[in-house]
């Protein structure tokens, strides 16, 4: 087995005192797709943004393709963002508005391929305009006069423009419609598929991250809380917050509107960090929380092969 | 019995720069006392101006037309001064991001208390008791000390709690809640509508639940409403319209849906296209370019919303899923 | 685009005020044309005469006997020119120095603040001076002077905007993209601050023509045998009981100047400020 494609060890981003990133470690393996997953407060953007050395990383280790990534100059960093590419959550506000599509999209070649012609471009262009389902004709055209979804298509293409290695989707289709996220996420996992790359897709929604990912990360407050295959985080999941997001996913074809397995909420009030904890941060929702769980920390537990948990108390859990 | 809320013919209409966008084309709705209507719609159905419409809180440019009674008067006419009156105490409306609809510079306390001393006419030292009834109601933790607090000091799912809470306070008639889940977290989503469901249990008032997201109205509605390109397509009783839609829309949207059980599809199920420009002309079934039982007839002639398989059943659709 | 235009178009007051600042830009360009009289020529003739549509001179002359149609026109000329390069260069300078400070941030940003705020506190009619002083009053060295006294509140508007700008997703998809931060600031910043700008700048345009022409009615700008309407004004305030004329002509054409100017960046501003995407 080979190195992993990225390699993440211990990452922690602090914002002044507030640890919104706190110990995170994880492996991502070639054309492998992770969904991590998580509410307000999780950390899971940050995450996405540490990993893309968009926001500084304050503590840990990041290894992509086995050479450090927070330690290497600016100019080395701006080599290597050709491989390492990102997907945000609001199409329009991504997209520059004085900039037509095609400038848009010619910027990742103009940068990393400044021998092309400008006729060699316009074909790249076009192609990859075509490849996502739009028509060449609209590079003229300025993001305004696009709906959400076509947005987030030319999003996507510019992702995909230099073939990168890795594609984080951060919530890339939470703000569009229903019926259009499905033809988002078919286009993502085609081309995954054709260009062989490995994607980190960043949801609240499960039920989309079921359809996706091989693995799945669970993070609560700045932490992983639960790492498991996905037949394994939804057959049996192993932590208590991960058991209420799930019960918590309303469901039409039952007419189940979601139940709510704990009170409180993950993130607080606007402008207040929550108070300094010395036990699990869920401690305060949970279910099964006991003495334990308000002095210490958890630790990442195995639960089985490829299954670990952060939770003094997972083996109630999984057994009840 | 008069229905709390009787919209007849409603159209809502704006210039803008792009020439008149068609809110809300025409709708009829009906909602009884007591009786919770979800009403579904993604974007440009013209569900939120459809509220706006019945709460009287529609732009001054707005082209509107048809009717709009609740409890048998006229909205739409009305004067400002009787909108007041029943706006905020037996209407009351609550939206999506609670914290533009708090005001941030006044504590909760106040802005409940004031409330109940504009359309009560209670003193302040009772409308203080009341408000922490009415947050004890919501089961806002540690109700007397939120009261001295701003909004900001709160998260997203009290505040939405607060909201309830002060809709509530004049034991209203109608409440309208314009996808009041939407901005939450998906676990605080379920608190609320559990708030929701008890307040409901609780009173007798009837409840207009707006949302994209089939499954949140699921869980509360007595009947749907589906709305597509500013009409109503589909409406029947909440148990009928899951199991056995009839318009190919509803179908699509409700397979649209991920599910967390079931099996793992290698394809997201999606509907092909896009909702139509609002700023369009209709010719024939606005659904008709992404329908996958359209006919020459759909083209042309748009359907008109009809009985289907039962009385409480309809659908505006020439090849319904029945026939 | 064309929302812009149409809000334009849809507030009279501006679109009459670009008309008739289009119409005094003709005339002062064009007039001379029709006018025989030159700005130095002396007509001891008619000395101190009240304007006549009849005879040689239509705004009447001033105590040198010179035609105040032809001086006015130059005056106009003057202060337009003045007006538009001056706010040129402190639109350049402006801008590249507040989107360098905005971009950059952290302490070079406090630093290049706390410049400008330093040169803020000095008198500019000082400063003027002393520019003049040292290069002498050649009105183009007039142009740089103003223009880079003038710079200061365009970089902090161009900072400020810059700091919003620079918060937007957009910007954040093209450091992912690897874009360095030239191209940024060129690219991606400068472009989408340019609504803010131009309506600042057509605003700044007056404040620079009347700083102008209190340079000039002071003695410092302008100098003869030249005219700018400023030291027509100060030509005119010393005989306004005998020949009243010689100030009304160019004081009213000055403010008139002036409104229409103000008035277009009003309505630029509304035209240009709504929401565009």
């Amino acid at each position: 087995m080979s190195q992993p494609l990225l390699s993440v060890t211990g990452l922690g981003v602090q914002f002044g005192t507030f640890a919104a990133l706190q110990d995170v470690s994880f492996d991502l393996a070639d054309g492998e797709t992770m969904g991590l997953v998580g509410e307000s407060g999780s950390g899971k953007s940050t995450l996405a943004r540490a990993i893309l050395r968009l926001v500084p990383a304050t503590r840990g280790r990041l290894l992509w393709r086995g050479e450090d990534l927070l330690s290497c100059g600016a100019r080395a960093l701006r080599q290597r963002r050709r491989d390492l590419q990102i997907v945000f959550q609001d199409p329009m506000a991504s997209l520059n508005p004085r900039m037509r599509v095609g400038e848009t999209l010619a910027e990742p070649l103009k940068i990393f391929e400044a021998g092309l012609t400008s006729a060699a471009r316009a074909t790249r262009i076009a192609r990859m305009l075509e490849r996502v389902g739009l028509s060449p004709e609209m590079a003229r055209r300025y993001p305004h006069e696009f709906s959400g979804g076509q947005c987030q298509r030319i999003g996507i293409a510019r992702a995909m423009m230099l073939r990168p290695k890795l594609l984080v989707c951060d919530e890339p289709v939470s703000s569009l419609d229903v019926s259009i996220q499905g033809q988002i996420v078919n286009l993502l996992l085609d081309l995954q598929r054709e260009f062989g790359t490995a994607m980190i897709f960043i949801s609240h929604n499960l039920a989309v991250v079921r359809h996706l990912s091989h693995r799945v990360l669970v993070m609560y407050r700045g932490r992983l809380v639960e790492v498991a295959s996905r037949d394994a985080l939804f057959g049996a999941p192993a932590h208590p917050y991960t058991r209420a997001l799930l019960a918590a996913v309303p469901d039409p074809t039952r007419a189940f509107a979601g139940r709510a397995l704990t009170t409180g909420e993950a993130a607080p009030a606007a402008g207040r960090t929550p108070p300094a904890l010395g036990g699990c941060a869920f401690h305060d929702r949970c279910p099964y929380a006991q003495p334990v769980c308000l002095d210490t920390v958890p630790t990442l537990q195995e639960v089985e092969a490829e299954h670990i948990v952060a939770c003094h108390r997972w083996r109630e859990v999984v057994y009840s | 019995m008069t229905p709390t809320l009787a919209i007849d013919a409603l159209r809502v209409g704006f210039d803008s720069d792009g020439g008149t966008i068609a809110a809300v084309r025409e709708v009829s709705l009906n909602v009884e006392p007591a009786e919770c209507v979800g009403l579904v719609g993604e974007s440009g159905s013209g569900k939120t101006q459809l509220c706006m419409a019945a709460m009287g809180l529609l732009p001054r440019g707005a082209q509107v037309s048809g009717s709009v009674r609740f409890e048998g008067r006229e909205i739409l006419a009305a004067s400002p001064r009787d909108l007041n009156r029943i706006r905020g105490s037996k209407l009351t409306m609550i939206f999506q991001d609670p914290m533009t609809s708090l005001t941030p510079h006044l504590k909760i306390g106040v802005q409940l208390a004031e409330v109940l001393v504009i359309h009560a006419q209670m003193s302040w030292r009772d409308a203080e008791r009341a408000a922490l009834e009415a947050l004890e109601r919501v089961r806002v933790p540690e109700p007397a000390r939120r009261l001295r607090q701003y909004p900001h000091e709160l998260s997203g799912g009290m505040r939405q709690r607060v909201m309830i809470g002060m809709s509530l306070l004049c034991d209203p008639a109608l409440l309208i809640a314009d996808e009041p889940t939407t901005a939450l977290d998906v676990t605080v989503q379920a608190q609320i509508i559990d708030v929701l469901r008890t307040m409901r249990a609780e009173s007798r008032m009837a409840i207009v639940l707006v949302s994209h997201d089939l499954g949140v109205v699921a869980g509360l509605a007595d009947r749907i409403l589906v709305m597509y390109a500013g009409r109503v397509v589909e409406s029947a009783s909440a148990a009928l319209l899951l199991r056995h839609a009839e318009h190919p829309y509803t179908a699509a949207l409700l397979k649209c849906v991920p599910s967390l059980l079931g099996p793992r599809l290698e394809r997201m199920a999606s509907i092909p296209g896009s909702p139509p420009a609002a700023a369009g002309i209709e010719v024939g079934c606005a659904f008709a370019p992404r329908c996958p039982r359209a006919q020459p007839r759909c083209q042309t002639e748009r359907p008109l919303l009809r009985k289907a398989s039962g009385p409480p059943h309809q659908v505006a659709c020439h090849y319904p899923l029945s026939a | 685009m064309s929302g812009a235009v149409r809000r334009w178009r849809a507030n009279p007051a501006a679109v009459a005020a670009l008309a008739v600042i289009a119409a005094l830009i003709g005339l002062a360009l064009v007039g001379p044309l029709f006018n025989p009289n030159d700005i130095r020529a002396l007509d001891w003739a008619n000395v101190a005469t009240s304007p006549s549509s009849t005879g040689a001179h239509w705004f009447g002359t001033d105590r040198l006997g010179r035609d105040l149609f032809a001086r006015t026109l130059e005056g106009t000329r003057v202060s337009l020119t003045v007006g538009l390069v001056a706010s040129l260069i402190s639109l350049t300078i402006g801008i590249s120095y507040g989107a360098v400070a905005g971009y950059l941030g952290g302490r070079a940003d406090q630093l290049m603040m706390r410049f400008i705020e330093v040169l803020s506190g000095l008198p500019l009619v000082f400063f003027v001076i002393f520019l003049t002083v040292l290069f002498g009053r050649s009105p183009y060295f007039l142009f740089l002077a103003i223009g880079a006294v003038g710079w200061l509140t365009m970089a902090r508007i161009v900072r400020g905007q810059t700091l919003s700008i620079r918060r937007r997703e957009f910007i954040e998809a093209a450091v992912a993209s690897g874009a360095g931060p030239v191209r940024i600031v060129v690219k991606h910043i400068v472009p989408n601050l340019l609504g803010p700008v131009i309506v600042y700048a057509t605003l700044t345009v007056p404040q620079i023509i009347l700083f102008e022409s209190f340079l000039s009615f002071l003695g410092l700008g302008i100098q003869e045998p030249h005219a700018s309407l400023g030291t027509l004004i100060a030509e005119g305030a010393g005989e306004v009981e005998a020949a009243p004329w010689i100030l009304w002509v160019p004081g009213t054409l000055l403010a008139l100047l002036l409104l229409c100017l103000n008035l277009v960046g009003d309505g630029l501003r509304d035209a240009l400020d709504v929401k565009e995407r």
